[in-house]
């Protein structure tokens, strides 16, 4: 009898993943607890919780007020322009509200600009392409930093921490001055075909410089240090007796790589992916330095209306579109990851 | 049924039958970590169904032997033969012998069935028959009710049998087993145990287990390899083990044991008659070791074969140990009594207690006089 409730209750039971808390809040809590511990923090949170708001809910709600601050601001204030008109004023565009007989507030929403952008193909062709640079990058730099990370990971210990400071190390200069520096190497007298001329590999220059492929050179080479650094921490936490498990109960080293190391290294891969994607889609300087005038990309667009045509309106449509085509695969991606969690 | 099925079991002794093949067989196999012996010249037979034991202090090189058993790591000399077959260079995935980690070593991104199924998916077996053999396997290791769950969403003992359920699934030639019951409690350790033997039966596997836990080994082990220092000290059956251990250290690791000091002063035709000041008495036992008029030996007494009394036997210069009760342990079904002798040294006995009331219970500070006989002590040479 007293046997069946306590059996009830144990089925109920759940073991929460450590990590799947409630990600910075939960590490905020442990924060708030620590610092209640001192003084100045305690009065601080009577003082505010005599206010009305609990001390807690402020700490906790810290990184929600960042990103409101630093992220949804900026962001209503572009939609607000993105939907106004171009006018030849200080600043560039007409006002959104408008008070009407000092009793109505008269909203224009324009909607041209994003008409716009759907009725010309060079908006929408500079996004496709912009996409599709970016993706390809991504891939090459995954295919280029795995095998970079994985060796790193599989290095002497003694050697590894050297080796992590040497994919760091471009970070001390100046991105631009590395770019700038590519076309040192690129052009059509450049040290690259000097020395495949020289090696005799080649007899005619290679025209790298102004094309497609050099923005891809330039987009792998400045973007690697953000896809191996997250591929390396994962790597760095594999368990080396999962392998011999796998290769115990049958698994060929190639299949035991897909299916344990491949596999355990996801989060890394797509947090790397995500880390070359992102700025890679919106990235200005690479294509205007290296591409060509035919490079087409978002980034580029997007500045050329902002600075050239000062068409404000516009360029601040560009840069909401831009946004929402960046938001649909990180929420595909969250929504995985909830769906993966359940399971 | 059972009574027979028991007695094919004892009389079933490959190891002294020169016509068997080994299953397995060490030829002076060692391991070296850099200057560091871990494994150091063992041979070994291992017979086909056997239900082997290794037994040993921890950092002895158990483990050690079974990964180069199961092939991760290479024998630094001598050889290793499977089925007469020499393993070397063959890798661990192309060898018909599973392990159970010590670390369980469970793929955390797999749920508990696909970690189980793993291993039938890497041989392609048909996918009605790995989900069948799974569950049989789940039902065995009484987690089918867990079968969805992920490994970092169970218990210690759970995981533990996840792990012994994915080596046991693909019914290998050889089954290597680290440690495989040590997170279970009690009841289900000798379930599992007992599951086990039932297994190995069935399928006539051989098994090759790690164990701490001397009673396990005991239980379930057709012999057990007592290993210390990366060396092999003793390979024998249980009751060889404890009735005949060859040296001190293997008669001090399994069971309790008394170990006495003496002198050989006679070597009859099959006893030997020993002098020890530490007992207070003459000792005569079995003729067993090679040892000369004035050697020193040791005398192996095991509590339980000590009888002890408070009134004095009509021989107390022979077998007769005195002293005084220091201390009482009961234990229910037995009762550990401490004594130290005249000599100053601690005696530990054990008796049963067959009785619910004693007309004169022993108390402490009595004086006792333990006896035992001349087969009871295991003379034990250098
Ligand atoms: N890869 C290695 N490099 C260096 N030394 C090692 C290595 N693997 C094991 N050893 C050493 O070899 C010895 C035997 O190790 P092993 O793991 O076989 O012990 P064990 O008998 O299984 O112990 P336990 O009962 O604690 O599991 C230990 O002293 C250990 O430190
Ligand atoms: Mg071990």
């Amino acid at each position: 009898m007293s046997q069946k409730p306590r059996e009830g209750k144990r089925s109920q039971v759940e073991y929460l993943d450590a990590r799947s808390g409630e990600g910075t809040a939960g590490a905020l809590e442990e924060l708030h607890k620590q610092l209640l511990l001192l003084p100045p923090y305690r009065w601080l949170c009577s003082a505010i919780a005599g206010s009305g708001i609990s001390p807690r809910g402020l700490l906790i709600s810290t990184p929600y007020i960042w990103l409101l601050l630093f992220f949804l601001a900026p962001f209503l204030i572009v939609l607000k322009i993105s939907f106004s008109e171009y006018a030849i004023s200080q600043p560039p565009y007409t006002a959104l509200f408008e008070l009407v007989d000092d009793i109505y507030v008269q909203i224009k929403l324009n909607l041209e600009n994003y008409q716009l952008l759907f009725e010309d193909d060079l908006y929408w062709r500079a996004y496709l392409n912009s996409v599709k640079i970016a993706g390809i990058s991504t891939i090459l730099t995954l295919m280029v930093g795995y095998p970079l990370a994985y060796g790193m990971t599989r290095a002497p210990q003694r050697w590894r921490l050297a080796l992590l400071m040497l994919v760091i190390l471009p970070f001390w200069t100046s991105f631009l001055i590395r770019v700038y520096a590519w076309i040192g190497i690129l052009k059509k007298e450049g040290l690259l075909n000097l020395l495949l001329i020289n090696l005799g590999i080649i007899d005619q220059p290679l025209t790298i410089m102004n094309t497609d492929t050099a923005v891809y050179i330039g987009i792998i080479y400045s973007y690697l240090p953000f896809m191996v650094l997250p591929l390396y921490a994962s790597l760095e936490k594999m368990d080396d007796t999962l392998l011999e498990a796998a290769a115990d109960l049958g698994s060929r080293p190639i299949k035991t790589f897909w299916q344990i190391t491949f596999r355990l290294s996801l989060p890394g891969v797509i947090a790397g992916c995500f880390l070359v994607f992102i700025p890679a889609l919106g990235e200005f300087v690479i294509p205007d330095l290296l591409g060509g005038s035919g490079t087409l990309m978002i980034g580029k667009t997007l500045w050329a209306e902002f600075f050239s045509n000062r068409d404000w309106p516009l360029s601040s449509a560009v840069a909401v579109v831009l946004l929402l085509i960046l938001v649909i695969p990180i929420v595909a991606f969250q929504k995985l990851q909830e769906k993966d969690k359940a399971a | 049924m059972a009574g027979s099925g028991h007695e094919v079991r004892k009389k079933w002794d490959p190891w002294n039958d020169p016509q068997e093949k080994p299953h397995v067989q060490l030829l002076s196999v060692s391991k070296r970590f850099g200057d560091f012996t871990a494994v150091d010249n063992i041979a070994l037979d291992i017979y086909k169904g056997e239900f082997f034991s290794l037994l040993g202090p921890s950092g002895c090189g158990k483990t050690t032997l079974l990964r180069m058993l199961a092939g991760f790591e290479q024998p630094s000399q001598g050889q290793i033969l499977l089925e007469g077959s020499d393993m070397a260079g063959v890798p661990p995935y192309r060898r018909p012998v599973n392990m159970m980690f010590q670390s369980y070593a469970l793929f955390p991104h797999m749920s508990v069935e696909s970690n189980i199924a793993f291993g039938l998916k890497q041989d392609k077996a048909p996918k009605g028959e790995i989900a069948q053999r799974v569950e049989e396997v789940l039902d065995l290791v009484q987690l089918s009710s867990f079968a969805k769950r992920k490994p970092h969403q169970l218990s210690g003992g759970q995981r533990q049998r996840v792990a012994l359920a994915r080596a046991l699934v693909k019914k290998p030639k050889m089954l290597l087993l680290d440690e495989p019951l040590g997170a279970l409690d009690k009841k289900l350790r000798e379930q599992t145990q007992f599951e086990l033997m039932n297994i190995q039966e069935q399928l006539g596997i051989t098994f090759v287990i790690v164990t701490h836990d001397q009673e396990e080994a005991m239980t379930v082990s057709t012999r057990i390899a007592v290993m210390d220092h990366g060396r092999i000290v003793q390979v024998a059956t249980p009751t060889e083990i404890y009735e005949y251990p060859n040296s001190r250290y293997v008669a001090g690791f399994i069971g309790d044991v008394n170990i006495i000091e003496g002198r050989v002063s006679e070597v009859g035709e099959s006893h030997l008659n020993i002098v020890s000041e530490q007992s207070g008495c003459g000792i005569r036992a079995r003729h067993a070791v090679d040892a000369p008029v004035g050697a020193t030996v040791w005398i192996a007494l095991r509590p339980e074969k000590l009888v002890i009394s408070v009134d004095a036997p009509a021989d107390t210069t022979t077998n007769c140990m005195a002293g005084e009760v220091w201390d009482i342990g009961y234990l229910g079904n037995l009762s550990i009594y401490h004594i130290k002798l005249d000599s100053g040294i601690m005696v530990t006995t054990a008796q049963t207690n067959r009785t619910r009331d004693v007309e004169r219970p022993i108390t402490w500070e009595d004086r006792v006089y333990l006896t035992w006989t001349p087969d009871a002590g295991i003379v034990l040479g250098q």
